[in-house]
């Protein structure tokens, strides 16, 4: 295992990613609300940059206590990216898909050390 | 420079789209599966003909039909007007990205923009041929005067054959028959039979004209004759009154597309066309393949109890539908693979399917759906990327490969 050098804290802004090839691993790294998140960007359905599409706010019903359909909204919590291939959507907190969470993306370990991101690959 | 809105009224800034770059990843499977060392053709794939509209429309018969399209196109309604259309999401709100990017995407200079980005995907994918077929115009059946339709048709089959099939050899496609004009079809198909690129002929399946009308047998005599095969490429109408009942795309295409395909069919088999036409060969496009153990268990079972209707079949309708062929896409991976080997060895897809990867739309299919399956060996991996096409098409690239596999 060794640690990747993937960017400056300073230089990588909030709601931004970056990607990192390390060997046989092609990782995208998430810096979102806070927190660094790194997952395999290769799509578990057809192998496309899973990584590299929109990052979009989980789609939720909106159902009335009388159990109505009242509309829909984006969520306030989760959010996900999207694979732009065909649309597959992975929870950017876990790397699960969000239609299947038995399908997951790789998760790889990220470093912060001396003001530089690393990811564990 | 073009900006995209995202949930929570977030905006996203894009300078540039390649092609060639997103599908990367497809590039390298096409390298490690070693696509170098066989053929690949894909049956259906798209281009957005409307980006030409104004060319296309340079080569409409019909001045008045012309000058009206012209001007509808001129202004901001770019195309309402001339063109059937109608509700509906397939980029998925911009996720799946190349919908909204491609109009940033720059083709090589000096060369037509749908020779140039379909040979970008076609490379990136290790696709040698690929048969072209249009986007928007699939709903042109729905056109409520049929005379719009024939006078499309001819622009689009003319501008088509001189524009992209006369340049680029690797795309070829199969022509867009007007099939609410009969009398049309039958002159389209004599004016394109032996045109360059052309692979044969096709009808968009969305329309309301019974395929076993008597008005279609001079048509299908012709091309039965000519030795090309004839072709049903599926749609979807949200427009119709059962589909009207949906409020979701997904449900509008997942139904749609299998549906009017399943009414052809029907109507095809049942009424004996294929022993009328015993040498003409058909292929139904772009409905998937799960469809079709259903059709052969439904129709099988009813007729063994009411073939007294169907006089003119001489084997169950099962047998009928495992002659035809078929394209892959979108091909339906269930979790339990079992059920796709099952349905691989029904329709015997060793030698009757054709891969297919309806690129660049939304649920295209990479040959690598194909070639991973775990209950296939070699032979059939290849026959079904691009050996059967080869010999339904007669293709003079033998075992050639054409594109740039990296």
């Amino acid at each position: 295992m060794a640690e990747v050098f993937v960017a400056k804290v300073a230089e990588f802004p909030d709601g931004e990613r970056r990607f990192v090839k390390h060997g046989p691993h092609d990782i995208g790294v998430f810096h979102w609300e806070g927190q660094f998140f790194a997952y395999s960007n290769i799509c578990l359905h057809q192998g496309g940059p899973a990584c590299e599409g929109l990052i979009m706010h989980q789609v939720e019903d909106v159902i009335g206590a009388d159990k109505t359909w009242q509309g829909q909204k984006f969520s306030d919590t989760q959010v996900n990216f999207v694979c732009p291939w065909h649309g597959y959507e992975y929870d950017l907190r876990t790397g699960e898909c969000a239609a299947d969470r038995r399908l997951r993306l790789k998760k790889y370990n990220v470093v912060l050390r001396g003001g530089d991101v690393y990811v564990v690959a | 420079m073009i900006e995209l809105p995202l949930s929570q009224d977030r905006r996203l800034k894009v300078d540039e789209f390649d092609s060639g770059k997103m599908l990367a990843n497809a590039a390298q499977q096409a390298k490690q599966r070693g696509y170098d060392q066989f053929p690949i053709v894909d049956v259906d794939s798209h281009h957005y003909e409307l980006e030409s509209f104004n060319e296309i429309l340079e080569y409409m018969p019909d001045p008045v039909l012309k000058q009206l399209a012209q001007m509808a196109n001129a202004g901001n309604s770019k195309g309402v007007g001339v063109m059937p259309g109608g509700v509906g999401y397939q980029d998925m709100g911009g996720r799946v990205t190349r919908y909204p990017l491609r109009r940033i995407e720059k083709p090589e200079p000096g060369v037509h923009r749908d020779v140039s980005l379909t040979r970008r995907w076609m490379d990136a994918m290790g696709v040698d041929i690929a048969v072209l077929f249009p986007s928007p115009m699939l709903q042109l059946g729905l056109h409520p005067q049929v005379e719009a339709e024939v006078a499309l048709a001819w622009a689009y089959n003319r501008w088509l054959a001189e524009r992209v099939l006369a340049v680029e050899p690797r795309i070829r496609s199969m022509i867009y028959l007007p099939f609410n004009d009969p009398d049309e079809s039958l002159k389209m198909v004599k004016a394109f039979a032996g045109k360059k690129g052309v692979s044969g002929f096709m009808v968009t399946s969305v329309r309301y004209r019974p395929v076993h009308h008597n008005s279609y047998m001079k048509i299908y005599a012709a091309i039965e004759e000519l030795g090309l095969p004839l072709a049903f490429h599926a749609g979807y109408n949200w427009n119709e009154q059962s589909m009207a009942m949906m409020n979701k795309f997904i449900s509008v295409h997942a139904i749609g597309f299998v549906f009017y395909n399943m009414v052809h069919m029907t109507n095809w088999v049942l009424n004996a066309i294929p022993e009328r036409f015993p040498k003409l060969r058909t292929i139904w496009i772009e409905s998937g393949l799960a469809w079709l153990p259903f059709m052969i268990q439904r129709l099988d079972n009813e007729y063994l109890m009411r073939s007294s209707e169907c006089p003119g079949l001489k084997k169950l309708p099962g047998e009928y539908i495992t002659d035809m062929f078929y394209t892959s896409q979108p091909m339906e991976i269930p979790r339990d693979t079992s059920l796709l080997e099952a349905t691989f060895k029904c329709i015997k897809a060793e030698s009757q399917l054709l891969y297919s990867s309806d690129y660049p739309h939304w649920d295209f299919d990479l040959p690598s759906t194909i070639y991973d399956l775990p209950f296939l060996k070699e032979t059939a991996r290849r026959s079904i990327l691009g050996g059967n096409a080869v010999k339904l098409f007669n293709l003079d690239i033998g075992a050639k490969k054409l594109a740039k596999v990296a």
